[in-house]
């Protein structure tokens, strides 16, 4: 375990040093000096070559980016152009309320379609495995940043039963478990569900029933097991790659969630996201950008040694 | 029927065997959803392209006093947008940057994607390692959020948004080819042909193209869905398409005021895109079945 372990961390290192540079890169490949966002239009040629030199930018690629990288691992991600404020500072609070949305949408999402997969895969071609393929399907093929429009217009301009946009009343940014606050999460949260709900649906079904079709089954059944003591093995053969997908999907919900967060107005990483793409706030964006690949590829580490962790086949291989 | 294949047999057994995509084809047109989904959209792409002659109206005329009419008012069949812009006319013409910039990365991305892989996959050694390591570094981004910021860095635009999709492809169209590619290289006929001499291109173009290139086509066909919404969604943000272009994500956005007026004529762009991506999703479902790939 520890030997698969290392050999994962090692393989790491390298995909976020790649993901870094992508992030650095972002600022330059955008047209335009960076430096017209935030100077203004009638500074002179000297001014404009000390704010370059302020901000390192007429040293070569290379050594701008090993000064940002070091910066950056020491947790310094530079300011934000539009507030003034530290970048790390401004997106960690909004991840904060991103993770609560996402942490939200999965606790939704994944046991409902873990029972609509493993349901659909139990009575596989049966009328209700169609019915539950079919809600997958549309749950998988819906923009949902257009479902958050339509909820909003069902149950909050039509009905008036939730609220349609913030995190809780006022427009305070502060989140707490009161019952004012848990109505703000509920539109948004279940936006969010939908996707995956299908995407794990869709994986679940797909794999039950290729483990109901295994000759182990077979013989299970054939030595006299019960058929409660069948279905522990299938899920115990299910669970890993089930496992997998929704530790992926948590993470896609955290860095696809920008789409339902500018529809919600929901202040978290993608609505940052969506502010500093509009103000050209560049320090803002690749920092918000690193930070949510970054949580993306430490998912996909955890995902992978939980899966090695519960399934010994993978360490053999 | 019977007959005339039997003659045919006889007098040409080899010619006349039905190929695989006569057997695809068979087997798909079999399947009522995915061919309802086909003629779906065939017809949208139809629209689109021959909008001009549907006797629509102009897509770009506002009017201040027709502003929000509801569905069915005189002359504007779907009602009008927060513009007075005919809703009808708009959906029709915003076929056309919706389906082409949700469609078109996907088919670039296939033919990169694709041969990057089967390089990387037939060659293997520091090609397979330099190409498959870039790839992972662009897997560690989920799609929406490389989507965003690649076109956020390169600003609106139609082309900066078929750049930033292609990228977002590329990835996951390599894997997979590169992965078909990895297993079919082991094979003996392979074997075979580099002992009689074959170069690694003929190789690869006469003996591995063949073999890899069906799930790789029906892996980019169930990728369409996610460009579609995802295009549109750049175009909601607004660093996809720019106004005052119809565009069924950028109507969407500019619509959203008009929920507390019109809800229904806000929602008509959104439809527009769920249905197109249902139907991508079912097709390439169908299409799956038809050629009998496995995941």
């Amino acid at each position: 375990m520890f030997a698969y372990l290392a050999r994962r961390l090692i393989y790491v290192l390298p995909v976020a040093v790649g993901v870094s540079i992508i992030c650095f890169l972002l600022v330059h490949i955008a047209p335009g000096d960076p430096l017209t966002a935030i100077m203004p239009v009638d500074a002179t040629a000297e001014e404009q070559a000390a704010m370059r030199s302020a901000y390192g930018l007429d040293k070569p690629l290379p050594v701008q980016y090993a000064i940002w990288i070091g910066k950056a691992a020491t947790g310094d991600l530079g300011k934000s152009i539009a507030t003034g404020r530290p970048v790390a500072q401004e997106v960690f609070s909004a991840v904060k309320n991103s993770l609560l949305l996402a942490f939200t949408a999965s606790v939704i999402a994944f046991p409902i379609g873990l029972l609509l997969g493993f349901i659909a895969g139990y009575f596989r071609d049966t009328i209700i495995d169609r019915a539950v393929t079919a809600f997958a399907i549309t749950g998988v093929s819906v923009p949902n940043y257009w479902l958050g429009i339509v909820l909003v217009i069902v149950f909050s301009v039509q009905l008036g039963w939730l609220p349609s946009m913030g995190a809780g009343p006022g427009g305070s940014g502060q989140w707490e478990w009161d019952y004012a606050h848990i109505r703000h999460l509920i539109l948004p949260s279940v936006t969010l569900a939908v996707v995956p709900i299908g995407i794990v649906a869709r994986t679940v079904r797909a794999l039950v029933g290729d483990i109901f079709s295994m000759d182990f089954v077979q013989a299970l059944y054939a030595k006299g097991m019960r058929h409660g003591d069948v279905l522990r093995h299938v899920i115990r053969n299910a669970a890993p790659t089930a496992l997998s997908v929704m530790g992926l999907q948590l993470g896609y919900l955290l860095g696809g969630s920008i789409l339902i967060e500018t529809v919600f107005n929901w202040p978290g990483s993608g609505f940052l996201l969506s502010n500093a793409i509009f103000q050209r706030d560049l320090p803002l964006l690749q920092g918000t950008i690193l930070i949510l690949a970054l949580f993306f590829v430490t998912m996909n580490l955890i995902v992978d040694v939980a899966q090695a962790a519960i399934d010994p086949r993978i360490k053999r291989s | 029927m019977t007959a005339s294949a039997d003659t045919a047999d006889l007098a040409e057994p080899i010619m006349k065997t039905p190929g695989y995509w006569a057997g695809v084809f068979k087997r798909f047109s079999r399947d009522p959803v995915a061919v309802s989904c086909a003629i779906i959209v065939l017809l949208l792409i139809l629209a689109a392209i021959f909008a001009p002659y549907l006797g629509l109206n102009d897509p770009y005329k506002a009017s201040m006093i027709k502003r929000l009419k509801p569905i069915g008012y005189p002359g504007f069949p779907l009602g009008t947008d927060e513009q007075g812009r005919d809703m009808l006319a708009r959906l029709i013409y915003g076929g056309r940057l919706t389906l082409f910039v949700g469609l078109m990365p996907v088919v670039f991305a296939f033919f990169i994607g694709s041969t990057l892989g089967l390089f990387a996959g037939y060659l293997g050694g520091w090609v397979n390692t330099v190409i498959m390591r870039t790839v992972d570094v662009f897997f560690a981004f989920p799609s929406v959020l490389l989507a965003i910021a690649i076109s956020s860095a390169l600003g609106a635009g139609i082309i900066n948004s078929l750049v930033s999709l292609t990228i977002v492809f590329i990835p996951p169209i390599a894997r997979v080819a590169e992965s078909a590619t990895a297993s079919v290289r082991s094979l003996d006929y392979i074997d075979a042909a580099r002992a009689t001499g074959g170069g690694a291109l003929t190789i690869v173009r006469v003996h591995v193209i063949g073999n890899v290139l069906g799930p790789i086509f029906v892996y980019a066909t169930s990728l369409t869905s996610v460009c579609m919404i995802l295009a549109a969604g750049l175009s909601f943000l607004g660093i996809g398409v720019r106004p005052p272009e119809p565009e069924w994500g950028l109507m969407l956005n500019t619509l959203r005021t008009a929920i507390y007026v019109n809800p229904w004529i806000a929602a008509l762009p959104g439809l527009m895109i769920f249905i197109t991506s249902l139907c991508l999703n079912l097709l390439s479902d169908g299409l799956r079945s038809a050629m009998n790939v496995k995941d």
